[in-house]
């Protein structure tokens, strides 16, 4: 019972900063700062050569992230392989 | 895991290789219209849990060997590592093949247009590879997570199905 | 029109997921609470990325008048968050798995070996 009151608590600290975090934020359909998204939708078919802006971004203009990603992916298979690894199996 | 009945096997024998073929058209066209490597791979990766759940464990271990999904696995990452390190005389992941013709070389007009395959340089390259690291990726999760599930009864037992 | 009503959707799938998170005690259904804390912050990402009227930013085949496309940031950011909590969701339910072999439980009340 005591646990479930110090829940309750816990829940709506989380749910009041949150809300009070959305008041700062724009409302919904119009971005405020949107100079790099414009220089991604203006600039990627005459420097990246693809018609697809987010592709351009995943792999051109952003390619850290998606190398970060395929580590990430390569590890979780790793560790999935390793957990159900049978004995003298490779 | 049992297999399914022979109406549910043959559907998904038919309706597998139509998944398959629309994962590698999503992979195929990344740089054209939204989908691209990850998402198509997700697709073609279905394919396998599609098989997975029709014909049962023992059946899809006979078919297929892990071995292989490691061996795309690994190949996709290095071949996206390899096309990011080529740019290397400009910055870490240049895109050297757009507009300088040849392989993906073409360059597209600017604003809207039909689209050609061989745009966007490194992009597509980018999107095959990552395409066949996700395929070998979440078939490997697919197939250790199910062989996970009887850990203590070998693969070659034979399994019976609902309609002996 | 629509108003701000995506961010009280987004408000509602974060509240659903993390009571779940907090009040459940099946280890699976703490994974699934995980993974509507996951989609509700990718809704979230998506949502604040959107202009209103605009079309997808695909080139290939968009009408004359697209110019007005929404944010293509947030959405490969997205892109990115979807695969690693896929990644996180998969190892996640192997561990379960590995601690059911173990323990013979799924309630987090019957894994008295984990307490300290």
């Amino acid at each position: 019972m005591k646990a479930r009151i110090l829940f309750l608590v816990s829940i709506l600290v989380v749910g009041g900063l949150l809300w009070s975090g959305l008041q700062a934020v724009h409302p919904f359909g119009e971005p405020n700062a949107t100079p790099m998204d414009d220089y991604f939708i203006a600039n990627a078919q005459g420097e990246a050569a693809a018609n697809n802006v987010v592709t351009s971004i995943v792999f051109d203009y952003r390619g850290f992230d998606t190398l970060g990603e395929g580590a990430v992916l390569f590890t979780a298979v790793i560790s999935v392989a390793a957990i159900f690894r049978k004995r003298g199996q490779h | 895991m049992n297999p399914l009945s022979v109406v549910a096997r043959t559907v998904c024998n038919l309706f597998a290789w139509f998944l398959a073929v629309f994962g590698i058209y999503v992979i195929v066209h990344g740089h054209l219209t939204p989908g691209g490597g990850f998402q198509g791979g997700a697709v073609v990766a279905t394919f396998m849990a599609f098989l997975l759940v029709a014909h049962g464990g023992s059946k899809m271990q006979s078919w297929v060997r892990k071995d292989i999904f490691t061996l795309m696995e690994c190949l996709g990452l290095t071949v996206f590592i390899a096309a990011a390190l080529l740019g290397m005389s400009h910055t870490f992941f240049f895109n050297f093949l757009a507009n300088a013709g040849g392989l993906f070389g073409s360059s597209v007009p600017i604003g809207p247009n039909s689209g050609a395959l061989n745009t966007s340089g490194t992009i597509a390259l980018m999107n095959l590879s990552v395409g066949l690291e996700v395929v070998g990726g979440l078939s490997m999760i697919l197939l250790y997570m199910f062989s996970g599930v009887h850990p203590e009864e070998p693969f070659g037992r034979e399994e019976t199905g609902h309609d002996r | 029109m629509t108003g701000n009503f995506p961010y009280l959707v987004v408000g509602i799938l974060f509240v659903i997921g993390f009571v779940g998170l907090i009040f459940e005690k099946n280890l699976v259904k703490i994974a699934i609470a995980v993974s509507v804390v996951e989609a509700a912050t990718n809704l979230f990402i998506i949502t604040l990325g959107y202009r209103s009227g605009g079309s997808i930013p695909v080139w290939t085949m968009a009408g004359s008048g697209s110019s007005r496309m929404v944010l293509p940031t947030p959405q490969a950011l997205t892109l990115t968050a979807i695969v690693i909590g896929l990644a996180t969701t998969a190892l996640l339910l192997s561990f379960v798995m590995t601690i059911y072999r173990h323990y013979g439980s799924l309630d987090v009340r019957d894994i008295r070996r984990l307490r300290g």
